[in-house]
């Protein structure tokens, strides 16, 4: 079955089932391997990618509930070099083993885009990905430091 | 032979430098081996792990391999240091697994010199690694660990220090030759060598050819402290860039053509065997392709992963699981307790009168207990592989990687040379990866030769990740001490179950006339392995604790009595007096709120943690704030320790708040992250590490973190409430008023 899903801007027919999880169709169809899996129930946020500019974990994401979205991946996000938040996260020097990264950057972005000022309460609440490395204080700082420049 | 090799090394203790300097610097032969393997068109190895192109560019071959830690920065920042390079002109490479960059030898050194240890003895993170082959010359040459915080303590010090003097010597060597002056009179800066009297320079790239022909010093001067310009700097991580735009490959990230995924479900008791496993449940799905039988389990390979995946979820294969199908967490709590109280103790270390020395005084005793714990690294455990014409090549993240492919070889039974392994960056390592934990490699090999001539890529969910893990172990300890009239210790007895041998980190810094520790051993069927700082991870807890209660039970302020016990030592001191005074000891705390302190020396650094807490009204603890001291010796980089110190905190923290592994019918009972939670920026404290520096040895980063978290959580807890955790982790215990 045909399945047309629009990635970082470009179109992709896809023979693929409609319960297929975006985040597999992302990796293993498109070749797109910055989104990445971590726990496979939308727990770790690893998998984050936005739809349609939101914030969504593709791991227990249906490929048929996203046709027609604008699905962006960490590629899309760097496609016309590093965004704001990826030269905080340089500055800051957040990652770490870097695994939970990507999510971790298009959990923030998401945010900052609805709320430029994001508050600690306000990142904690709404990036709740994980990081086992713990670069949490870090991501903390670095995102201080962003919404405080947008003043 | 080995033994005699080491009696050199041991024997030449006080002079341990040249000696070990001698088995880290290459023979030419190695180097012409070194070039065929590493070095591009341009580019030249002059000694170990440094090569030198014709436009001056220095790059720096690490014997590791990168989980996060900085040392891909920290490493070639201590080699161009004492090259004299310019830092925007060094690269860094993985270095091959190839014995020709093995990291054993310096592993070894560091080890026999650093830690007064013979060759009977050997680090719990090497253990694994060695078990069998630390007796034989050539099986310790082949390592190439990454782990037990000894990177920068090893690899560092006595190689890329050595290697980055010795190649400059000889680069000047080569100048002086050309010009046909002393090579007293010529000096470096910047990639280049000067002769300053006549105003003539040469680049690192003219000489390269020259220099290499010189046999490397064994014993090259090293810059005094006073001279660094690199060492010591806060240089940003070089593998960042690469991390925030989603480019880093990882093992799982790897894709080669016509490559097919495998899903796999192992035997949930650990140990079983797979009987039988009815195919047809899945027969008709598109995109199977195999249904691989193993040993202990059944995988199911496909074109894609979540086809293969699904798929494994609808097999109900039998499994043989010999009398271990019936264990649980109790039962294992009642083998621990019956050993402890069985008496059958072997003696690990003895100091004064020991054990005999209890009594009389006043004697204080408790029994601490810690969980089992999974690593549950970021990236799930996977490896890819291709069974061609006899030979694996095979792609991963692991913490040795010659390890791993001397372990491919030996499960395939083809000779190593049939072996290629490709090293990867690790999405998470904290010891799950390190060599004697590589099932998910076992499995991978063993499908991939069943599908000969096709590329597998055989992924563990998250579910077999966790229940399938080499865990921290369950250890349960006993201490007990006698006290003097003024509530200090003449005696300490530590009594501590193990699933393997005495335990150093045991050991108390604190000065007790009168010491004794004994192991009393439980089996079990539990597979266990090295978690973030292995040992310390778990006695930090039991006798900082312990030390606490004996504070309070002499009705002196916790601080003020571990000073007491810390006289003879100024750098374990200074560092708890840099946390205590970072973190405002002794200033009022508000009601609900508590503070606790720990200290723990492991991995060569002393680690200082102060924890200030909240205790609600229903009880729920939050962990507010986290002032830490360090002291590494010298740090190489600096805010790539404080990363580290930070990282470790939270990583410990996930474990004193929420981290345990039950057993139910043999089998663990956690599955995935809602049922093993961990730190989040909800949860996360305010950290503050402040680094102290001594005259020390360099100390490791990655580890030393950990252990002084959960005692300074559950020190605060008590001095919250007066409630006395001595079993982790918290969220088992009923914190509220009502229950104290």
């Amino acid at each position: 079955m045909s399945i047309q899903l629009k990635i970082n801007g470009k179109i992709h027919d896809l023979d693929i089932e409609p319960d297929a999880p975006l985040l597999w169709v992302i990796r293993d169809e498109v070749g797109l391997t910055g989104t990445k899996f971590g726990c496979g129930v939308a727990q770790c946020g690893a998998c984050t990618v936005h739809v349609n500019g939101n914030a969504q974990r593709s791991c227990v994401t249906p490929v048929s509930s996203v046709v027609g979205a604008e699905i962006t991946t960490i590629e899309g996000l760097s496609a016309n070099g590093l965004t704001p938040v990826q030269q905080a996260w340089i500055d800051h020097q957040v990652p770490q083993c870097g695994y939970c990264q990507s999510g971790m950057i298009m959990a923030v972005s998401a945010l900052l885009k609805t709320k430029p000022h994001a508050t600690d309460e306000d990142l904690a609440s709404a990036v709740t990905n994980i990081c086992r490395c713990g670069t949490y204080p870090r991501i903390r700082n670095a995102v201080r430091a962003l919404a405080n420049e947008k003043v | 032979m080995a033994s005699t090799r080491r009696m050199v090394l041991l024997g030449g203790l006080g002079t341990a430098g040249a000696l070990v300097v001698g088995y880290a610097l290459w023979p030419s032969h190695r180097l012409e081996l070194a070039n065929a393997i590493a070095a591009k068109p341009g580019e030249r190895f002059i000694n170990n792990w440094i090569k030198i192109a014709s436009d001056d560019t220095v790059t720096v071959v690490v014997p590791h391999c990168d989980m996060g830690t900085g040392i891909f920065t920290a490493l070639p920042q201590m080699a161009a240091e004492e090259l004299d390079a310019d830092w925007s002109k060094v690269k860094v490479e993985t270095a091959p697994s190839d014995s020709v960059f093995a990291n054993g030898p310096l592993a070894e050194g560091f080890i026999l010199s650093t830690q007064n240890m013979n060759a009977d003895q050997i680090p719990a993170f090497l253990r694994g690694t060695v078990a069998n082959t630390f007796r034989t010359v050539a099986g310790y040459m082949d390592l190439q660990v990454t782990g037990g915080s000894s990177a920068v303590r090893a690899t560092g010090v006595y190689g890329m220090r050595i290697a980055g003097a010795a190649a400059r010597e000889m680069l000047v060597k080569a100048a002086a030759a050309r010009w046909n002056v002393n090579a007293a009179d010529c000096t470096t800066k910047s990639n280049r060598v000067l002769h300053t009297a006549s105003g003539r320079s040469f680049g690192y790239g003219e000489l390269v050819a020259d220099a290499a022909t010189y046999s490397p010093s064994e014993n090259p001067t090293l810059k005094p402290k006073s001279q660094y310009t690199l060492v010591g700097k806060s240089i940003p991580r070089v593998d960042i860039p690469k991390k925030v735009d989603g480019t880093t490959t990882y093992g799982v990230d790897v894709t080669l053509p016509n490559m097919l995924y495998a899903a796999i479900k192992i035997s949930p008791v650990f140990g079983g065997k797979l009987t039988s496993v009815d195919p047809g449940a899945i027969s008709g799905r598109r995109g199977i392709k195999k249904v691989v039988h193993l040993d202990d389990a059944v995988v199911v390979v496909a074109d894609r992963f979540w086809r293969a995946r699904d798929a494994v979820a609808e097999l109900n294969p039998v499994f043989d699981n010999g009398a271990n199908g019936t264990v649980t967490s109790g039962q294992l709590t009642a083998r621990r307790s019956a050993a402890l109280k069985s008496g059958d103790f072997k003696k690990d270390m003895t100091t004064g009168n020991g054990a005999d020395a209890l009594g009389g005084a006043h004697l204080i005793e408790a029994t601490y207990t810690v969980p089992y714990l999974a690593h549950a690294t970021m990236e799930p455990m996977n490896a890819t592989a291709i069974f061609e014409d006899g030979a694996l090549e095979v792609w991963s993240g692991t913490q040795d990687g010659l390890g791993a492919r001397a372990f491919i070889a030996k499960t395939a039974n083809i000779a190593i040379e049939k072996v290629t392994f490709h090293l990867l960056p690790m999405g998470g390592g904290f010891g799950r990866r390190l060599p004697g934990f590589f099932n998910f490699l076992e499995h991978a090999v063993r499908t991939a030769m069943a599908m000969p001539g096709t590329p597998v890529k055989l992924i563990y969910t998250r579910e077999q990740d966790m229940q399938h893990d080499y865990y921290r172990p369950n250890v349960t300890n006993r201490l007990r001490a006698s006290v003097d009239r003024s509530g200090m210790p003449s005696s300490w007895v530590s009594d501590y179950t193990t699933d393997a041998g005495a335990n150093s980190e045991a050991h108390i810094v604190y000065k007790v006339d009168n010491q004794a520790y004994r192991t009393a051993k439980v089996e079990t069927h539990i597979p266990v392995g090295p978690w973030r700082s292995v040992e310390a991870s778990w006695h930090g807890f039991f006798v900082e604790s312990f030390v606490d209660e004996l504070a309070h039970a002499a009705r002196k302020d916790p601080l003020e009595y571990r000073r007491e016990l810390l006289a003879h030592s100024p750098r374990h001191l200074a560092t708890l007096n840099l946390a205590a005074e970072k973190a405002g000891w002794g200033t009022p705390l508000p009601a609900g709120k508590g503070r606790g302190i720990a200290m723990v020396e492991s991995f060569g650094t002393v680690v200082a943690h102060v924890a200030d807490i909240t205790i609600g009204p229903d009880g729920a603890l939050k962990v507010d704030r986290i002032v830490s001291a360090a002291d590494a010796g010298m740090t190489v980089n600096p805010d790539g320790m404080k990363a580290q110190i930070e990282g470790a905190i939270i990583y410990g923290l996930s474990a004193a708040l929420n981290g345990e592994i039950t057993i139910d019918k043999g089998a663990v009972v956690q599955a995935n992250f809602p049922d093993y939670e961990v730190v989040r920026l909800q949860t996360c404290p305010a950290i503050e590490v402040h680094l102290h520096e001594s005259d020390a040895q360099i100390g490791g980063a990655g580890e030393p973190g950990v252990p002084p978290v959960a005692p300074a959580v559950a020190n605060a807890i008590f001095a919250a409430t007066g409630i006395r955790v001595r079993e982790l982790p918290f969220k088992n215990h009923n914190l509220t008023v009502a229950s104290r």
